[in-house]
């Protein structure tokens, strides 16, 4: 009975899961199809697959956007993590008057709205002969991402128990051992969660990569959105380039995926 | 105090590092080497439109007939080319060496002194031809007799339709129809496999209020009377709207907020419309046969009208040079190049003469391998582009020179903002007199600012 | 960076543990603040200079009148814009739409998050792979996601939904005419799902197997299992959750660019932002509505923050 009951729920857990992940693979193999076969209704499922598609995107120049967005992902991912490590840290050994405060002031970066800071980001930017620059995009994630990088840090840092940090102290070692030897190695999975986060949010950001870069930092979103020009069919080759500009983040997120776990389990903030 | 201090410093140390060190490399990033005989890079901003697109796969001829200058394209979904040009261009920031530019802007853009006047490169080449560029384009993109961009096509409106459906229900198709005409002939072709027509639907004033106005128009509707009082609640514009709505419900596309220009092409192409009005630029598309299902199987005549003669728009795509940018000359020569007669052959032998920019300069129509090619829609292109007053389209005088837009800063936002309403009209969620009454207000609020 | 900010060795004292009022320890203790101090800064400052100083030239050009396209009538004009904010049609239904799409999507990730994460929860044959599978949709991009909804999903003549709408005898929907908001919804949903689901699946997983067996030993059912042990053990994880999510979806813009162009009730602060800036051109006001919503969202913020969220009510102590 209860072995049916299981197998029962299992089954249900696989259509459910597949359901929601049909979408994504819909859009693989939508890429691996001629146009005229992806675009037929009813729905063809045995069709000739071939990697057509995607020899047309690589030739429309896509790999120098997927190398701008390496670089401003990384990059901002890295500031992100040599800013908000110490900062959360700080933050969690106490006796910081106004944690929250600090703590509120960084969420609450977040809340202006891109469309309503990007104008005056611009003119500075403008001023500063910045624009189209990967280093200044890269600065600008790792601002965005902060927030969100501090806040999870500074729970991670709340789970490591006192008594390993004091144990440590009695021993006389100092600040910074206390925190690359004793303290970050537990938190491994901690760190590749937010910079996993930082990441993805880096990769896909569209919206500034459209207005303040023009060619030498131009990223894959804004690459992306331009891909359709209405000649003829193009639901293949769309479903080719969208496939591409998901895939580092889709691999980098599944192999991860363990440490994104564990990680988001360790910030139960008690 | 001290370690406080410390890292005070360097925490600002480390912001301002950050920031001049992004300064710097800008500065050597994206503007090339601007003085004469040293190499130049020229930063191109288009729309990604297929003609774009092939420019871009020719560029190679232009780089390798000119040393030293490299050419490199930023393709932008419509919408994001106007935000980034405008904002490139209105702040001098400099940063685009040419920029594509519609009819609607270029006279706005030109009278601010933010493009370059290309008058004297272009009356100085004689190999250019100047005058060989379509009289009402040319009048278009001009601001007291300086010409402020070239066009690299042009566009009117043209109803499309499918010969094979209206063989099929023994219907025909006079060459000037009349709305009511072509209304009843969508209703007959309406069928479950496919659509009457396809109209845009999709919220935005080059979307939805491309083909609208000129419906309103030709109904004897206008944004505004000729001393800027807005007439969107007027008795004839809202017939034009119910017009439009109501032939959109009863014979139209399926989920038409979804469409516009490249989704309505999709259906027709797949064969699943019957009739379609929209820029005669898509007749190019529509015939080849590579993409197309309904290649050879489309016809093409005017504009639908009702109380005027003429209803199509006009538009063009134009090339133009900033004041602001550091390489001028190179890219005068770049625009003049991609919008010359030399280009237009070249597209035809290497690309197929079916795919030359259409609509921007009368020899196009006298290439003999063109009008082979294109004999399904050239002639009646032409012959549209040249019948079309952007000075008077509809009934009435009206302050300003353009077809289905109002030469007015505020008009792309008073467009979109009615366009939002009329939507909500078409999916049944308000009428098109109360969309139209808030349209009004709008409207009349763009207007006051024309007064004074 | 990191090393110039910490302490000098010959600076610190061990903390004596058992000496709890001595002047020792709050010499330490008093030390230990100014090196937490230090290490916050670099990461305060960064933010402040990134963040501040363009939210301050916001609040400068919101009291500017200055459309882009008239460059030569830029003037200070007060508070004009913000009684165009006030007194002007827009801000209230988009705050409503805001209120509305963020909230109902936040929900129903939230509720499928948990559903999944449950499911998921259990040992069961490939569920390394269906974890993995789950969670894609978090991580592709906006704007491809958006352009695969419309273009695959949901288009009325080959979508695969409608599709499959047919095959059940029911009639195709014209998603973005009929049902705008549902589609930027199930959009949002589709996407924030696996989000929710990984941090929920995370707080389970954390959850103690001794204490769930001794609750079943004890008679419990499993769903009063769930109600009494697992749900307040989940309390944080939920509203760590609810909190980002919704930082995130407040955010989306894509979507609603891509597909409904604001029409329907889709029109939410940040598009609105977008239409002021770009489409309208109007720099001041759309700077205006920028500071309006920062200030409300602020606001409700931090009176959810400190009302609902214990998280954040214990965020200053350990």
């Amino acid at each position: 009975m209860r072995k049916i009951r299981g197998s029962i729920i299992t089954a249900v857990t696989w259509v459910l899961v597949l359901l929601f992940f049909f979408p994504i693979g819909w859009m693989v193999f939508t890429s691996l199809k001629s146009e005229g076969d992806a675009a037929s209704i009813p729905p063809k499922f045995l069709v000739n697959l071939n990697f057509d598609q995607y020899a047309i995107v690589f030739d429309r120049g896509m790999g120098s956007y997927l190398l701008n967005s390496l670089s401003a992902s990384l990059g901002s991912t890295l500031i992100v993590l040599l800013l908000a490590i110490p900062c959360a840290y700080g933050l969690s050994i106490r006796p910081i008057k106004k944690v929250q405060d600090v703590l509120f002031f960084f969420i609450s970066t977040r809340f202006l709205p891109a469309a309503a800071s990007i104008l005056p980001v611009f003119f500075i930017l403008k001023s500063l002969g910045a624009l189209d620059n990967i280093t200044a995009l890269s600065l600008l994630y790792t601002a965005i991402n902060l927030p969100i990088a501090v806040w999870m840090m500074r729970s991670f840092f709340n789970e490591v128990p006192m008594e390993i940090v004091e144990a440590a102290q009695i021993d006389g070692a100092n600040l910074r051992t206390e925190l690359t030897k004793v303290v970050l190695p537990i938190l491994i999975p901690g760190i590749a969660a937010v910079a996993l986060i930082c990441f993805i949010f880096a990769w896909n950001e569209y919206f500034l990569a459209t207005l303040l870069t023009t060619f030498t930092a131009r990223t894959t979103p804004p690459f992306l959105a331009s891909f359709v020009d209405g000649r003829g069919q193009f639901l293949a080759v769309l479903s080719a380039a969208s496939t591409v500009a998901v895939l580092p983040v889709v691999i980098a997120g599944w192999i991860a995926q363990k440490q994104l776990v564990r990680g988001l389990a360790m910030g139960a903030v008690k | 105090m001290l370690v406080k201090k410390r890292a005070l410093l360097v925490g600002a140390g480390l912001a301002i590092t950050a920031i001049v060190l992004s300064g710097c490399s800008g500065a050597g990033g994206g503007a090339g080497a601007g003085a004469a005989g040293k190499d130049v890079t020229l930063t191109l901003a288009t729309v990604n439109n297929p003609q774009m697109k092939d420019m871009e796969s020719l560029k190679g001829t232009f780089e390798k007939d000119n040393p030293g200058i490299k050419v490199n394209f930023v393709q932008m979904e419509e919408g994001d080319l106007r935000a980034a040009v405008t904002a490139d261009v209105a702040s001098g920031a400099g940063q685009y060496d040419v920029v594509t530019v519609g009819a609607y802007e270029v006279p706005q853009w030109g009278a601010q002194g933010w493009l370059k006047d290309l008058t004297p490169a272009l009356t100085s080449d004689a190999a250019y031809d100047v005058g060989d560029i379509l009289p009402p384009v040319k009048t278009a993109l001009s601001v007291d007799g300086k010409q402020y961009a070239v066009p690299f096509y042009g566009e009117s409106s043209i109803l499309m339709y499918n010969k094979e459906m209206f063989a099929a229900a023994g219907l025909t198709m006079s060459n000037n129809p009349t709305w009511q005409e072509v209304a009843a002939a969508a209703k007959t072709l309406n069928t479950p496999e496919h659509a009457g027509i396809c109209l845009r639907g999709k919220p935005g004033w080059g979307d939805l209020f491309a083909p609208l106005t000129t419906v309103v128009q030709t109904f004897g509707g206008a944004w505004y009377d000729n001393n800027w009082k807005a007439q969107v609640n007027s008795p004839a514009f809202t017939e034009g709207v119910n017009f439009y709505v109501d032939l959109l419900k009863t014979a139209g596309e399926k989920d038409p907020v979804s469409n516009s220009f490249t989704e309505c092409l999709n259906q027709l192409s797949a064969g699943k419309v019957a009739m379609w009005y929209d820029a005669s630029v898509a007749a190019s598309i529509l015939e080849d046969p590579t993409t197309s299902k309904v290649a050879g199987k489309m016809g093409y005549v005017h504009a639908p009208v009702y109380k005027t003669k003429e209803s199509g728009w006009l538009w063009s795509w134009n090339l133009a040079v900033p004041a602001t940018s550091k390489n001028a000359d190179a890219a005068v020569k770049f625009a003049k190049w991609a919008t010359s007669k030399e280009y237009q052959q070249l597209v035809g032998t290497t690309l197929g003469w079916t795919r030359v920019p259409p609509g921007a300069r009368t020899s196009t129509y006298s290439i003999p391998e063109y009008k082979k090619a294109a004999a399904a829609f050239a002639p009646i292109t032409l012959e549209v582009m040249n019948a079309v007053n952007p000075v008077q389209p509809g009934l009435n005088p009206q302050p300003w020179v353009g077809i289905q837009y109002v030469t007015i800063p505020e008009f792309q936002d008073v467009g979109n903002q009615v366009a939002q309403l009329v939507a909500d009209a078409i999916a049944g969620r308000t009428t098109v007199e109360e969309a139209l009454a808030k349209g009004q207000v709008i409207a009349q609020a763009a207007g006051d600012k024309q007064k004074k | 960076m990191t090393t110039a900010s910490f302490a000098p060795d010959q600076e610190r004292t061990p903390v004596p543990p058992a000496e709890p009022e001595g002047t020792a320890t709050r010499l330490a203790l008093k030390k230990r603040g100014r090196q937490a101090r230090a290490l916050v800064m670099p990461a305060l400052i960064f933010s402040i200079v990134l963040t501040q100083v363009p939210f301050l030239v916001t609040i400068a050009f919101s009291m500017l009148q200055w459309n882009q396209l008239r460059p030569s009538e830029i003037k200070f004009n007060w508070f004009e814009n913000y009684s165009v904010v006030f007194t002007g049609p827009d801000f209230l239904p988009s705050l409503m739409s805001t209120v509305i799409i963020t909230g109902s999507s936040v929900v129903l990730s939230l509720l499928l998050g948990l559903f999944f994460a449950v499911l998921l929860d259990r040992k069961f044959l490939g569920r390394g792979l269906a974890r993995t599978l789950m969670i894609t949709p978090f991580l592709v991009m906006p704007a491809a996601a958006a352009l695969l909804w419309k273009w695959s999903m949901l288009d009325v003549n080959v979508g695969m939904v409608n599709w499959a709408l047919n095959l059940l005898g029911l009639p195709a929907v014209a998603w973005n005419t009929d049902l705008p908001v549902v589609t930027i919804v199930i959009l949002l949903t589709w996407q924030y799902t696996p989000f929710m689901m990984l941090i929920l699946l995370a707080g389970l997983q954390s959850q103690s197997r001794e204490v769930l067996e001794a609750a079943s030993v004890d008679g419990a059912g499993p769903w009063r299992t769930f109600q009494w042990m697992t749900l307040p053990h989940l309390r944080q994880y939920i509203e760590i959750s609810t909190l980002l999510g919704t930082i995130m979806m407040l955010q989306a813009f894509d979507p609603i660019a891509i597909m409904t162009k604001g029409t329907g009730g889709t029109k939410t602060l940040s598009y609105l932002l977008y239409e002021r800036a770009f489409i309208g051109l109007d720099v001041g006001q759309a700077a205006a509505f920028g500071v309006v919503t920062v200030i409300i969202t602020i606001a409700v913020a931090s009176i959810a923050l400190r009302t609902l969220f214990k998280v954040f009510i214990n965020g200053g102590e350990r």
